[in-house]
């Protein structure tokens, strides 16, 4: 089914993880994934609806993969999620940010920071003191360590998914392996 | 076939993709050249192809870390010095990217990374050591972006 058993996760899922869903679900997605990535921009909607179709049997994980040296916006968006996170607002920055994806300049992350009631000095202090730079590398190295070569990568289950991740396509695989 | 973990890599001197045809020896570099740091060789097929150009983009993230293993990475396919020049450009690629060109994918035959049928590279990765000797090689299929782990696993176990 498209598995590379050659890569497993480098870090399992762990506290330190965003997720929406419980940990303990039958099914975990993981997404290493880039804010400014067209790709990972297609797989926002796809990932909401699997998580629509599966409901509680899911549970799904973002962790962090700015190509930084292409997309000059990644890594300060991947920061202000993180930041968000300060305030409880990862998720809603997360989806903020693949919702306007051609807008991740400072002034539109501030906008977004003060939207979610934010309070945007603060805000823009921890960005400037990269407070959240080094949670950001780190999510990069467990996915270069665990064979992440492009965004979006998808791990389900704790392996490498290589195959498409269409709706369809995902859909057919997460139900395969419920079924088991 | 790959020249395998233990043997000397060949010299090699190549054309530095840079945009000039000046036949300056500023605008060549062989084996020689990285001699005292870890040198990972990235064979790939083409410049502009989807593959390739996220492949060297993982990699242009990663210099710095290979750097502090002591190691260079450099790029390698059968495209042209303006070619590189541009491609480089267009993703903000900062490692050398070297001409296998002229005789067409020589270097790239010597180490066992050359597609005839295709007449390109093949997606093929060597980490050399600072003496000269092969630590790794790997040929992906085609298509495949092999991505980092194994490279840094080797810089890792060979530092």
């Amino acid at each position: 089914m498209n598995f590379s058993n050659e890569y497993p996760l480098s870090a399992s899922v762990n506290a330190q993880d965003h997720l929406q869903g419980s940990p303990n679900a039958q099914i975990t997605l993981v997404e290493y994934g880039d804010y400014q990535c067209p790709y990972c921009g297609q797989a926002y909607p796809i990932v909401k609806k699997m998580q629509e179709a599966f409901g509680d049997k899911l549970c799904f994980v973002f962790r962090n993969f700015p190509l930084s040296q292409i997309h000059e916006h990644a890594f300060a968006a991947a920061e202000a999620a993180e930041v968000a996170d300060d305030y409880g607002k990862f998720w809603e920055m997360h989806d903020t940010l693949y919702e306007h994806q051609r807008h991740l300049d400072l002034p539109h992350l501030m906008q977004y920071a003060q939207d979610l009631g934010i309070d945007a000095q603060e805000f823009v202090e921890k960005l400037r003191n990269n407070e959240k730079a080094q949670r950001v590398k780190t999510d990069f190295m467990s996915g270069v360590e665990s064979g992440v070569n492009g965004t979006p990568s998808f791990y389900i289950n704790n392996y490498k998914y290589d195959g498409p991740w269409d709706y369809n396509s995902l859909h057919k695989v997460i139900e395969a392996i419920l079924a088991h | 076939m790959l020249i395998p973990q233990g043997q000397l890599a060949p010299d090699f001197r190549l054309h530095i993709g840079n945009g000039s045809l000046d036949n300056k020896p500023e605008n060549f570099t062989d084996l020689a050249a990285f001699k005292g740091k870890n040198l990972i060789l990235a064979f790939y097929p083409a410049d502009w192809s989807d593959v390739c150009g996220s492949q060297l983009a993982l990699y242009n993230e990663l210099l710095d870390v290979f750097a502090q293993y002591d190691a260079v990475l450099v790029g390698i396919s059968v495209d042209g010095a303006f070619c590189h020049k541009a491609f480089k450009e267009h993703n903000n690629l900062k490692m050398l990217l070297l001409c296998d060109f002229e005789p067409k994918g020589a270097m790239s035959k010597q180490y066992g990374a050359y597609n005839e049928t295709l007449g390109v590279c093949e997606r093929a990765i060597y980490v050399i050591d600072k003496s000269g000797y092969v630590q790794y090689s790997y040929v992906s299929p085609m298509g495949v972006n092999p991505g980092a782990k194994e490279i840094l696993e080797t810089l890792k176990k060979i530092n």
